[in-house]
């Protein structure tokens, strides 16, 4: 099909991520996705950054370019965190999705920074927005929104439209005691 | 940044606030500058003043509804913002776009590219002080916008590009206008080179300002022109072809030098290899043609059909009320934006509506390597950096 055009089939270099990462740690994967011929690896929190140092260093993997770092909330279902880095291969010429998943009790996992130092302000817009805590990252400040903002936006109980109150004595906006 | 020392004016260096109203920070952008002198020490950027929550919008509308939005973010690149966020969404839908969509795809985003960089090249100079480069740059583009006009009844906020296709047929006359403008911009180019290229001024303010490594553009994550000027070929046109890019001949201009002016040099030789690639899609362009995919229930049917077949009104009726519902899943789609790499993630939970819709915008992540940039350069060079890594405050902040 017109939209994704690989030189090797993508199922072939899936392979080659994922036993690589196998042969080096058999612990190192929890699952393999294959969906419209991307490829996700979901990686365990504990052992989240040393698989990520282990795909810029290894020689067979080299995936020197993070590219994005997000997040999914999938309230209410447990874990409810799913973390979704993009790599790149620039010499490979390779795409990798790591996920890893985390439960809405405890949402925090290592910061990527000492691998990535890209990984900084992306993580630092999942933070501001989700409120995932990076353990060892620098700097880890709200980004988007004011320092004072309550809550965490694109989390799915966090309504669209925010907290908005109906006008009372005059006053327009009223602080929403949720807020 | 108020530490002990600065209150009490024992220490040597100043902060100084920059924006965000200021006409060099290309929008909202605020920047807390500390100075020793005139040298920067240390630059700490402050977002967030155009943040209008689009990632969350976009999971309150259906899939065709957020197309809308995406118009919004990059609003020098809309038509690139509608192609990656459409290409995520056939991604979803294992959707085939028709071949001669694919083209008319090709032929507006590198219309847009050239549009982008001449509003970069001229917003960029005149910060430098180059009056007149701006001049010439927005009688061109308004000539782009002319054909944008064309095409889908509107100049900036297209909305051209839809899931399966493009909105509508070309419209009658599109080969002349976009012919003469082929014709008329090359010399166009070379009339601005001939104003910045050899000029001493531009070469003072420009050259070794605000380099950066290879190695530490790509651990920034630093992509699109900026990323070439350093010396590396990572273009998503050739690396990762989409939309049919691989039947282009085209190619990606790289320098090495890494500065103010490397960077320069390099739209400038884009917008060239851009109106190659616009040259090349007009003929590949075939006057006759589906415009949109053939998918009953996603694609809206025809508006003939619609009138005659029960089964049209109900997909009309259906896709319009209620959307249309991908499997679900996750896809990632990487476009080449005149900024870098432009990237849309989409999450599908098997609603009508999105579970996430993700930007991975370039003006953001490239504005990260800014302190980079500055630190040690001379304040006046502030400026000169933040335009090189050109940077839409609308994307930046989402």
């Amino acid at each position: 099909m017109g939209l994704e055009i690989v030189t090797e089939s993508s199922s072939q270099k899936a392979s080659v991520v994922a036993e690589c990462l196998r042969s080096w740690n058999p612990q190192a994967i929890a699952k393999v996705i294959e969906f419209r011929n991307e490829t996700t690896i979901v990686v365990p929190p504990n052992l989240f950054r040393a698989v990520a140092e282990r795909c810029r260093a290894d020689a067979q993997l080299q995936f020197n370019l993070l590219t994005d770092a997000t997040c999914v909330d999938r309230f209410p279902v447990e874990p409810r965190f799913e973390l979704n880095y993009h790599l790149v291969s620039i010499p490979r010429r390779d795409r990798v999705r790591l996920q890893v998943e985390l439960n809405s009790q405890d949402p925090v996992v290592d910061s990527l920074v000492s691998v990535w130092p890209g990984a900084n302000w992306l993580e630092r817009e999942i933070f501001d927005l989700f409120g995932i805590h990076f353990t060892g990252h620098p700097d880890l400040r709200r980004i988007l929104l004011p320092d004072d903002w309550e809550g965490y936006p694109l989390r799915k109980d966090f309504p669209v439209e925010g907290y908005r109150d109906v006008p009372t004595s005059g006053e327009l906006f009223k602080k929403s005691s949720m807020l | 940044m108020t530490t002990a020392d600065t209150v009490t004016g024992t220490a040597k260096t100043m902060v100084l606030n920059m924006g965000p109203q200021h006409p060099s920070t290309h929008g909202v952008l605020r920047i807390l500058l500390e100075l020793d002198g005139e040298t920067v020490v240390k630059a700490v950027p402050d977002l967030g003043y155009l943040h209008t929550g689009i990632e969350k919008s976009c999971e309150d509308k259906t899939y065709s509804q957020a197309i809308t939005l995406t118009d919004r973010m990059d609003y020098l690149n809309p038509l690139g913002n509608n192609l990656v966020y459409c290409m995520a969404v056939e991604k979803l839908l294992g959707l085939e776009v028709p071949k001669r969509a694919q083209y008319i795809r090709v032929l507006m985003v590198e219309l847009q590219r050239i549009s982008s960089h001449l509003v970069w090249l001229g917003t960029h100079a005149i910060d430098l002080g180059a009056m007149s480069v701006f001049l010439y740059c927005f009688r061109e583009r308004e000539e782009i916008l002319k054909i944008f006009e064309m095409f889908s009844g509107q100049r900036m906020m297209t909305s051209y590009i839809r899931i399966g296709g493009v909105a509508l047929e070309p419209p009658a006359g599109w080969r002349p206008a976009v012919r003469k403008f082929l014709e008329m911009m090359p010399s166009r180019v070379d009339e601005y080179e001939a104003l910045l290229t050899e000029n001493p001024i531009w070469i003072r303010r420009t050259k070794n300002i605000g380099y950066i490594s290879p190695e530490d553009a790509i651990a920034l994550s630093m992509t699109g022109p900026t990323l070439r000027a350093a010396g590396v070929a990572y273009d998503n046109r050739k690396v990762f072809p989409y939309s049919s890019y691989e039947e282009f001949d085209f190619d990606v201009p790289t320098r090495t030098e890494s500065d103010c002016y490397a960077r320069y040099m390099v739209r400038v030789a884009e917008m060239r290899e851009s109106l190659k690639i616009v040259r090349q899609a007009m003929q590949k362009i075939s006057d006759e043609g589906p415009i949109k995919a053939e998918a009953p229930g996603i694609i809206p049917p025809d508006r003939e059909k619609m009138k005659t077949e029960m089964e049209a009104l109900i997909y009309h009726f259906k896709i319009f009320t209620e959307g249309f519902s991908p499997p679900p899943g996750e896809a990632f789609v990487a476009v080449e934006s005149p900024r870098g790499e432009l990237g849309c993630f989409v999450a599908s939970d098997g609603s009508p509506k999105p579970l996430r819709v993700h930007f991975r915008a370039p003006s953001y992540i490239n504005l990260q390597a800014l302190p980079k940039l500055v630190e040690g350069q001379l304040i006046a060079d502030v400026i000169a950096c933040i335009g090189t890594i050109d940077i839409v405050l609308g994307e930046v902040d989402r």
